[in-house]
C-alpha cells in the first residue's frame, strides 16, 4: 500500500518533504506507544502507528529505518517533532482516528503485521 | 580501515529533546563505513537504549563507540545512582522509570534485555551511589 492511499484511507493530513507520496510503499505495520517495545519487536521498513508525538518517536523511527509514522487520535505533534521528521525526510500522517480504528482500516485493506520472529 | 574510529558523546540527564542524536550519529557513521544494515540496526538499538538509560536513570553520562576493522565496541558510563540488583534490572518488564519517562514512551523494562539480545558481547557493572558502566560489542561479520 502506498502512502497516498494510506493518507486517504485514514483521512490523514500528511507532513512530508516528498511531493509524491505514492512512491513510498509499505506493506507491514506495527502499532504501539512503548518505544522500547518498538525497538524490541518492530522490523526495519515497517510503518509505525502511535499515540505519542514527542521527538523520541522520530528518533526511534531513525534507529529502525521506519519509512513513515502515523500519529493517531488527532494529536498535534510538537514543532520539534515535525522539524526533526522533516530534517530526516520522515513522512508523518496525522489522523483523527483512534489507534484501533486506524489499524482496523489499514488491516482491512491488506496491511500486514510484522513477522513474529525478527531475525537479528 | 586503518586507525580505529572513536566517537564520544556527552549525554545530558533528562533531556528528551536531544536524546538519540548520539546514537543516530553512531548509526550513520557505521552506514557510511559500509557496514551491513542488519548490523547497523542492532548497533542503533543498543546505543539508543543505552543512551536513553543515561538520560532517564543515570542523570546523564558518556556514550562511546570505538569502531575497528571487524567490530564496534559501545560503552555507556554514568555517575548516577547505580543498580542495586543487576539480575533484576536485566529481567524483561522490570523498570523503575519515572512517570515522565513513561509518558515519553520509555520505562517498559525492555531496554537492558534488548541490548543484551542484540550484543555479541555484553557486560554491565554497577555500584550503588557510584554509577553504572555498560559494555557491548557487535562484530561485523557475524549475523
Ligand atoms: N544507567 C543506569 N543507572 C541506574 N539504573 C539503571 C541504569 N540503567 C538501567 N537501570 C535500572 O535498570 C532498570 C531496567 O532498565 P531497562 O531494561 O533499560 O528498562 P527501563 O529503562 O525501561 O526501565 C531500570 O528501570 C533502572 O532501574
Ligand atoms: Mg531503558
Amino acid at each position: 500500500m502506498n502512502l497516498q492511499e494510506m493518507a486517504s484511507l485514514l483521512d490523514a493530513k500528511c507532513i512530508s518533504n516528498d511531493c509524491d507520496l505514492s512512491n513510498i510503499v509499505i506493506n507491514h505495520a506495527y502499532a504501539c506507544d512503548l518505544m522500547s517495545d518498538v525497538l524490541a519487536f518492530c522490523t526495519p521498513g515497517t510503518l509505525l502507528l502511535t499515540g505519542l508525538t514527542n521527538v523520541q518517536i522520530v528518533r526511534t523511527a531513525q534507529m529502525l529505518d521506519i519509512p513513515a509514522v502515523v500519529f493517531v487520535r488527532g494529536k498535534v505533534p510538537l514543532d520539534e517533532t515535525i522539524q526533526l521528521a522533516k530534517d530526516n525526510n520522515l513522512p508523518v500522517l496525522l489522523t483523527n482516528h483512534t489507534l484501533f480504528e486506524a489499524c482496523g482500516i489499514l488491516y482491512e485493506k491488506g496491511m500486514k503485521p510484522i513477522s513474529r520472529d525478527r531475525e537479528i | 580501515m586503518a586507525a580505529p574510529v572513536c566517537l564520544e558523546y556527552r549525554i545530558e540527564g533528562n533531556d528528551f529533546m536531544v536524546a538519540g542524536a548520539a546514537s543516530n550519529n553512531i548509526k550513520n557513521t557505521l552506514k557510511m563505513l559500509g557496514i551491513s544494515s542488519s548490523v547497523c540496526t542492532r548497533v542503533a538499538i543498543i546505543a539508543y537504549e543505552a543512551e536513553i538509560n543515561l538520560v532517564i536513570h543515570g542523570g546523564g553520562g558518556v556514550l562511546k563507540a570505538e569502531i575497528t576493522e571487524d567490530r564496534v565496541k559501545l560503552t555507556a558510563e554514568d555517575e548516577g545512582p547505580g543498580i542495586a540488583d543487576i539480575e533484576k534490572a536485566m529481567t524483561e518488564g522490570f523498570s523503575t522509570a519515572t512517570e515522565y519517562a513513561r509518558e515519553m514512551g520509555f520505562g517498559a523494562g525492555m531496554g537492558l534485555p534488548n541490548i543484551k539480545k542484540n550484543s555479541d558481547e555484553f557486560n554491565i557493572e554497577s555500584e550503588v551511589g557510584k554509577g553504572t558502566r555498560l559494555y557491548s560489542t557487535v562484530f561485523f561479520n557475524k549475523q
